[in-house]
């Protein structure tokens, strides 16, 4: 398997070998921070026309077909359109605030972004609490969206942003029990060492049953924190006209649009992290000749198979599923999905104590 | 009819009687509020059908309908206040809630103020409008209403005129919502309320405490229109009403005046008439459930429905040229014969619906989060829906029978085999049910009419005498037909002449409206979406 750290360890040395220590530091940062920027905007576009023609297909239609071949322009149209609109200036709200909650909601979701095991040694942030990092950092983004709600003096974007944080910070508890079990059966919070440890098995296989649990508590929570069908109730178009980002304009709400989808392509490449073994290929012991075959395929697009296949299971939940209310959003997490996924806590540690998994 | 005439000549000496297709009964309005009381109570008048005001030059006042809803039996009482200056009748509004907002539209257009109506906004007109323009003294200068941009500062006062004992009348002034309830607005333009329709309502966090509707953003004066217009011309305005329901509504306006006219109509009319009929009502009930699952967020529904209900759309325009508004009934038969292939299109039709709302339940019926969402939300006594004068599927998912087509058929219905669908439970998944069931009725009704508009090849698609010039005699008429979402009537009044004196529409999408309220109130946000959606009202219906 091709290991990316060749290529990253020969650019540092070529730098290093004309340039001092801190110019190279600087220079990677960088380079890094553009290629990450370049791959998330490409990765939006992509996922905004990935869920259009699923959803099409879904609905015997045919999607986007006019601009390019099969409508494959028509992203880069709609973000051109976005770029150009005005920003709207509006009386009578709180104007620091109301720009700053969009890009609140961006950094939280790029700081993310950059902990995804992309490929055999291509990781941009990794340490050994990597998991705990990474959700620590997106949960700023529930903050971005009550900004958004509070500052915008409109009833439709406050009861939008109250009923987000009540299902952000929810969800955000299933969402760590889940990833905690999983933490439990690798015995590391380090995000390489995680995907390491599905060297020869992913941990939905190795953990079973309480692996199962929780990447179904993971999934249905996961959900929930990106707002998305059935629990897009802080948007809840039928409702609310758009929630929370209802005024904004231009790139602003460009920013909520983009780190919607985004959030879509987190969440299903975490899931493919702990469930999947991330970038890892499908092995399984005993099966050398299979096993060898697997290893041809690039880490990457291992990673971004996993991450579009979990996304796609997603997006068949929202548009086959009608939306649920606030308090059944509410019952679901604190009365099922929690004391649940605490007993799946304690099965898995259960299941690692007496050595029950393989 | 005699029966009841010597009833109610026994609770109310003074009363005057007319013969005509319903008892008609004269009474003053000092008498008026003592004989409501009876004959809702005593006679068992439950339904009241509609409230028509009428300017009769030397008096104005109210034509009031009323159907037994035990005994089906009808009855018509005539109010009239002599006052024209300043008309006052007694309401009615506590004994039948629709006259809540029925009493509200003829003030809006009369001037006539209600005792002991609890609200006496305007319902359409704009509050600073100028003098009530359906009164035959209207004066329509267009400098005394010149178009207004700004909005309207007092839309939440509103006033109540009460009497005392001894007859005394006092208007109290006050406003519709508190200073301290948070009012949220729906529209005029929101997502979900399926055209200009406004609703305020007042929340406590996620429950809603009260829903007051705005109507007459699309309000088009189609009633002071037909008063000069000829009656053929009259025919294009109810294309326009409920579109969901745009051949019911004609069907029901032919029908009244080949009623007044006296006109014989061949069968075969009847048979092709009933077949859009249901046709329009398989698409509208389409239409209601692919909206509701939309308004619910499962979009995907939506299409799917819009899929069987563009294959309706293409039969229409095959016969007819025209998709949503047909023009295809015209007095005393339909505008042109049948294309060669409708018979075979529906029949293609009826043969692949069974499996696609097999596909519909599979999506959206058996679904956790819809059932969660609909069963128990919106629940609705059959005595309020009565009240309510909620018919048509709302109706019936209360366990209210109001199917016109099964106690006054008109068309072939009588000939025809089907079940009236009855749900107790009153909830939105009932309403719901209602309509899904229906969808299959249509089905079975449409089988059957193939199978007799195949006999009838051939036969005359016109009554042989239609006058030129149609002109009705005096008189007055009431004519009602099951559309889509309930009953709808006409009322025409003549005076002889080639324009009809008066003509009402009542429809069922303004007695929803008016009852949104008892249908919501106390429920969470989302649950008002869900429960007008599963009222299904359409907003030009209500406006007209």
């Amino acid at each position: 398997m091709f290991d990316f750290s060749i290529v990253t360890s020969w650019v540092h040395n070529l730098l290093m070998s004309f340039m001092p220590g801190w110019l190279t530091t600087t220079i990677e940062c960088v380079l890094i921070g553009v290629a990450l920027l370049l791959v998330y905007a490409l990765l939006a576009l992509f996922y905004i026309f990935y869920e259009r023609k699923l959803c099409a297909w879904m609905q015997c239609r045919l999607g986007p077909m006019r601009v390019g071949p099969w409508g494959l322009l028509q992203v880069f149209a709609d973000m051109f359109k976005i770029l150009i609109k005005e920003l709207i200036r509006l009386e009578n709200i709180d104007r620091f605030l109301f720009a700053l909650a969009p890009y609140l909601v961006i950094i939280a979701s790029m700081l993310t972004f950059a902990c995804l095991p992309w490929g055999n040694g291509l990781q941009i942030i990794d340490f050994n609490i990597g998991v705990f990092f990474m959700v620590a950092a997106s949960s700023i983004g529930v903050l971005g969206i009550l900004l958004a709600g509070w500052s915008s003096n409109n009833k439709y974007t406050l009861i939008g942003a109250m009923r987000s944080g009540a299902q952000m910070v929810s969800y955000e508890l299933s969402v760590g029990l889940s990833i905690l079990t999983i933490v439990v059966l690798a015995g590391t919070m380090s995000i390489s060492g995680l995907v390491e440890a599905q060297r020869d098995g992913w941990f939905l296989f190795k953990g079973h049953i309480p692996a199962f649990i929780a990447f179904v508590i993971y999934l249905i929570a996961a959900n929930a924190e990106t707002n998305r069908g059935p629990f897009d109730m802080p948007e809840a178009e039928h409702e609310l006209t758009a929630g929370y980002h209802t005024e904004y304009s231009g790139i602003h709400f460009g920013f909520y649009y983009l780190a919607e989808y985004l959030n879509l392509f987190i969440v299903s490449g975490i899931a493919s992290l702990l469930f999947l073994g991330g970038w890892m290929p499908l092995h399984v012991p005993g099966w050398e000749g299979f096993n060898a075959v697997m290893d041809y395929i690039p880490s990457v697009v291992w990673f971004l198979a996993k991450a579009f296949f979990i996304s796609f299971v997603l997006i068949w939940f929202r548009w086959s599923f009608p939306r649920v209310r606030i308090d059944q959003m509410l019952k679901l997490e604190w009365k099922y999905l929690m004391p649940i996924g605490l007993f799946n806590l304690i099965l898995m540690t259960l299941v690692v104590m007496y050595d029950l998994h393989f | 009819m005699v029966n009841l005439q010597e009833k109610i000549a026994s609770l109310c000496p003074s009363a005057t009687f007319e013969e005509g297709e319903y008892l008609l009964v004269n009474v003053d309005d000092k008498e008026w509020r003592s004989l409501a009381e009876k004959l809702k109570e005593e006679l068992g008048f439950d339904y009241l059908v509609s409230v028509t005001g009428v300017d009769w030059k030397e008096t104005i006042g109210c034509m009031y309908y009323f159907t037994s809803t035990a005994t089906q039996e009808k009855l018509s009482v005539k109010v009239a206040a002599s006052d024209r200056e300043n008309p006052m009748l007694h309401s009615v509004s506590d004994l039948w809630k629709v006259a809540l907002i029925q009493e509200r539209e003829v003030f809006d257009f009369y001037g006539i103020v209600f005792i002991g109506h609890p609200d006496m906004r305007r319902l359409f007109m704009r509050t600073d409008w100028v003098g009530y323009p359906l009164r035959k003294d209207y004066d329509d200068n267009p400098e005394l209403n010149p178009i207004r941009l700004e909005a309207e500062e007092n839309e939440d006062d509103s006033f109540t005129v009460v009497e005392d004992e001894a007859g005394n009348r006092t208007k109290k002034e006050y406003k519709i919502f508190g200073e301290d309830e948070y009012v949220v607005n729906f529209g005029p333009q929101h997502p979900s309320t399926h055209g200009v329709m406004r609703l305020r309502c007042a929340v406590d966090g996620e429950t809603i405490n009260k829903v007051v509707p705005v109507c007459g953003y699309i309000h088009r004066g189609i009633e002071k229109m037909c008063e000069s217009k000829s009656y053929p011309q009259t025919l294009f305005f109810t294309d326009r009403m409920d579109y969901m329901s745009s051949f019911q509504n004609r069907h029901c306006l032919c029908l009244c005046i080949e009623k007044a006219l006296g006109l014989e109509i061949p069968h075969r009319v009847k048979v092709i008439r009933t077949m859009f009929d249901e046709l329009m009502r398989l698409s509208s009930h389409l239409l209601s459930f692919g909206c509701m699952a939309m308004d619910m967020g499962a979009t995907t529904a939506f299409v799917y429905a819009f899929r069987e209900r563009e294959q309706i759309m293409d039969i229409f325009e095959k016969t007819t040229g025209g998709r949503m508004s047909q023009h295809y009934c015209v007095i005393g038969g339909v505008a042109a014969d049948i294309h060669p292939d409708l018979i075979k299109d529906v029949r293609e039709l009826c043969a692949i619906m069974p499996e696609r709302v097999k596909e519909y339940h599979t999506l959206v019926t058996g679904n956790v989060i819809f059932r969660n969402r609909t069963i128990g939300v919106g629940v609705v006594s059959k005595d309020d829906v009565i009240s309510y004068g909620t018919s048509g599927p709302n109706g019936r998912a209360s366990g209210w029978s109001c199917d016109v087509r099964k106690h006054a058929p008109y068309g072939v219905y009588d000939e025809l085999n089907f079940d009236e669908i009855i749900y107790n439970e009153g909830d939105s998944f009932a309403r719901y049910m209602v309509r899904m069931d229906e969808v299959m009725q249509c089905v079975n009704m449409l089988e059957q009419l193939c199978d007799m508009l195949e006999k009838e090849e051939g036969n005359e698609i016109a009554a042989p005498k239609v006058p030129k010039m149609v002109k009705l005699p005096a008189g007055h008429w009431f004519q009602e037909v099951e559309a889509s979402r309930g009953a709808f009537g006409v009322y025409i009044e003549s005076d002889g002449g080639k324009n009809p004196y008066r003509m009402h529409f009542n429809s069922p999408g303004l007695n929803h409206i008016g009852a949104v309220d008892k249908y919501c109130a106390g429920y969470k946000i989302a649950d008002l979406i869900t429960i007008s959606a599963s009222m299904d009202y359409v907003i030009p219906d209500i406006d007209r």
